[in-house]
């Protein structure tokens, strides 16, 4: 066991992606010398040289159309784009054809590009730095869609990411880069499935789906409930696409409350498809409506304001304060 | 025709024949130096570069490319009455383009891997694409209907130029087997290998064509950018798309553009052999812009009466790449009416499959889009999947109802 923070811990699950099959490259912005915007490539361009740890032009359809390419010729990219908010450019590219080229091809040809994403809010920065895209990836078929919350998950889940046949978009929660935790290199246990959520909480009067950024704030905010004499279960997504409906149905048979925490907006976001998916799977069992937290339907505000915007304890609170006067 | 080396030196602005100089001006584009060798008139002429690669083309090599057009052109004709006949949702023909797609696929070695874009049907005929198999992708059956790893011929593109991207990606892979074979003393080393990346004059205006020419250029990636300038991007004409010759964007990126007459089989074929061992042997990409014209319609849906005019296709028509090889051919004494009419005869036996088989080919089952949504085991499909057959199950006794047969996948 080593304590890390997830930057390092995708660092080291990087490393050892590389280490261990030659035919993995990690290509993105400033990704060589620098290390990444966020480091998170620290030192693997002299470990592993250029032709493994590729500085592309600054072109993110190119840098997804390439990695494509690589794919098809037996390679496995691993792709870095250096901001949320930056990923438009290439967005043609991940949906029209990394989503499809499986597809299309009846099965003749797969895609296993894996594309690193530092998405979310509260770093204070300037515009298109701190956004939550996920629900427009998550809309189309044929991407997985992985947010690790915590050092064990992110070493495991970017290799897991780069093992998958299939095309993987991983957000990592960049507000919690130098969250340190626990790692063990030797063994994923319960993080074995990248796919599957795990129950952090256990709890009887409501339970709250969280992933990525939140997380943490979902487990504070049922720390605080439990002051008040509130038992609130608490569930880490760990994946978006697909979602893992099982844990959360039995979770919701038990609490009878569901409580969905996201930055992204609300509107259209994943917290709905969990609502209206809950409904049908666990109407009987709901005791109140299954209530979203996010973010407002705005582009995401200037940072000055950012606090407002983005969900906090007060916000899941608040939301379980409803929930439990159904 | 004079032409210079190929270099990043090349100016390509200098207008040196009045003839490609008038032809231009209907267009309204300025001229560009233009590799030609065979002309309209049937004479070959000489070139300092490329008469070397067109001399190696034997007559039995001639022969074979006027074969090919020949099919491919018949092919075009069958599949646009196909579509006529309902057989087909929607044709895209080639007509015309016909030396440009097969003088370039016939350059092409087994080992280069080709990304077409959706017209490109004369390079599927030389990568041994079975042209019935063509035809499930417009008749609403596949996206695809052939296996790229067969061929090396990859599946269709329709959104243009995200090809051309994969092209560069595919090439930085061929560059790092070989590194892999380096380092193996030689182990595993295949046969050098480049790639071809096929867009069109419409397709130029992308972003996607510019990102990946920096990072072919970036890269020295082996892989030549075939464009097809065919004047026509559905109704809009290529001085919308560009105010220099296509060719002449290759200076910027660093790496040489090479405009070539795309309606002189030997000069394409010429143009993409030079260019493609240019490419194998390291030293970069190499753009190609073919000049030539899409004598037909866009697609079956598209009217060209409404944007040009007949006296336009009709001046393109004179410079016909079938029947200038056919004059070379027949004046040169390397074929005669018998290999002409059996080429015919071909043609007519390759419609005739084809036709058959479109008519042959069954409905697929939605479950087969189930199972190939994902490669890895998928808990939302596979809940999808499992209502679907209990719906469709709810059907069963109802045969008689063609809608719910439908449904129920019979």
């Amino acid at each position: 066991m080593t304590t890390m923070t997830i930057a390092k811990a995708i660092n080291e699950g990087l490393r050892a992606t590389l280490a261990a099959n030659p035919k993995s490259l990690l290509m993105g912005e400033d990704i060589g010398p620098l290390g990444g915007v966020y480091r998170v490539t620290d030192g693997l361009i002299g470990e592993f040289g250029p032709d493994r740890v590729v500085d592309t032009p600054l072109a993110e359809s190119g840098i997804i159309g390439t990695a494509i390419g690589l794919a098809l010729r037996g390679y496995s990219p691993v792709c870095e784009i250096q901001f949320d908010g930056f990923v438009f450019p290439g967005f043609n590219q991940i949906t029209t054809q990394l989503a499809k080229i499986h597809s299309r091809s009846n099965g003749n040809l797969s895609v296993p590009v894996v594309i690193r994403i530092p998405y979310g809010g509260g770093i204070g920065s300037i515009e298109h730095h701190s956004e939550s895209p996920e629900a427009l990836f998550a809309h189309t078929a044929g991407l997985r869609i992985i947010s690790p919350s915590n050092p064990h998950d992110a070493y495991w889940m970017i290799q897991q990411a780069v093992e998958c046949q299939d095309p993987v978009i991983v957000f990592e929660p960049k507000r919690r880069y130098w969250l340190k935790g626990d790692v063990d290199v030797e063994n994923p246990g319960p993080s074995e499935d990248p796919f599957k959520a795990h129950v952090l909480r256990e709890g009887t009067d409501a339970t709250v789906v969280a992933y990525g950024p939140l997380v943490p704030v979902a487990l504070a905010a049922a720390n605080a409930a439990e002051e008040d004499g509130r038992s609130v279960e608490v569930i880490d997504l760990r994946s978006i696409s697909p979602i893992d409906f099982d844990t959360v149905t039995a979770s919701v048979q038990k609490t009878g409350r569901l409580i969905v925490a996201h930055e992204a907006p609300t509107f259209g976001g994943i917290g709905g498809e969990i609502a209206a998916r809950i409904s049908e799977r666990a109407f009987h069992s709901l005791e109140a409506p299954v209530i979203r937290v996010g973010g407002f339907h705005m582009p995401y505000p200037v940072a000055k304001v950012e606090e407002d915007y983005l969900p906090d304890i007060d916000r899941i609170l608040e939301a379980l304060d409803r929930a439990l006067s159904y | 025709m004079g032409t210079h080396l190929p270099s990043t030196e090349f100016d390509g602005t200098a207008v040196d024949d009045q003839r490609e100089a008038d032809a231009e001006a209907v267009m309204g584009e300025p001229a560009a130096q233009m590799v030609q060798l065979l002309g309209p008139d049937g004479k070959l002429g000489a070139d300092p570069v490329f008469s070397d690669y067109a001399d190696k083309l034997t007559p039995e090599h001639l022969r074979g490319l006027y074969a090919d057009m020949a099919a491919i052109r018949r092919f075009d004709v069958e599949a646009t009455a196909l579509q006529r006949q309902g057989q087909l949702a929607l044709w895209v023909p080639l007509t015309g383009q016909e030396a440009a797609q097969i003088g370039s696929g016939r350059a092409s070695q087994p080992q280069d891997y080709i990304f077409p874009t959706y017209r490109e049907h004369g390079v599927a005929l030389t990568r041994n694409v079975d042209l019935a198999e063509l035809l499930r992708q417009f008749r609403g059956v596949s996206n695809g209907g052939w296996n790229p790893r067969d061929t090396n011929f990859h599946l269709y593109t329709l959104v243009l130029a995200a090809q051309t991207l994969h092209a560069v990606g595919y090439a930085m892979g061929i560059q790092r087997d070989q590194k892999f074979a380096a380092a193996a003393n030689g182990a595993g080393k295949q046969p050098d290998a480049a790639v071809i990346a096929y867009f069109g004059d419409g397709a130029s205006s992308e972003g996607d064509v510019h990102e990946s020419m920096v990072f072919a250029s970036s890269y020295k990636a082996p892989v030549v950018f075939f464009c097809q300038n065919n004047h026509w991007a559905i109704s809009v004409p290529t001085n919308v798309q560009t105010r220099v010759p296509l060719s002449n964007r290759a200076k910027g990126y660093g790496f040489p553009g090479i405009r070539v007459d795309g309606n002189d089989v030997i000069a394409v074929h010429a143009v993409t052999e030079w260019a493609l061992e240019h490419a194998r042997q390291g030293k970069g990409p190499v753009l190609i812009e073919a000049f030539t014209y899409r004598v037909g319609a866009h697609t079956t849906a598209d009217d060209p009466t409404k944007y040009r005019q007949s006296a336009e296709e009709d001046a393109w028509r004179a410079k016909d790449p079938l029947a200038r090889l056919e004059k070379y051919l027949r004046a040169e004494g390397l074929a005669d009416d018998t290999f002409f009419a059996k080429v015919k005869a071909d043609g007519d036996e390759l419609a005739a499959y084809v036709r058959r088989t479109a008519h042959d080919i069954e409905n697929p089952d939605i479950r087969q889009a189930f199972a190939k949504v994902y490669k890895e085991a998928h808990p939302l499909v596979a809940e999808e999947l499992a209502w679907f057959e209990e719906y469709s199950a709810g059907f069963a006794g109802e045969e008689e109802s063609a809608g719910h047969a439908a449904k129920a996948g019979h």
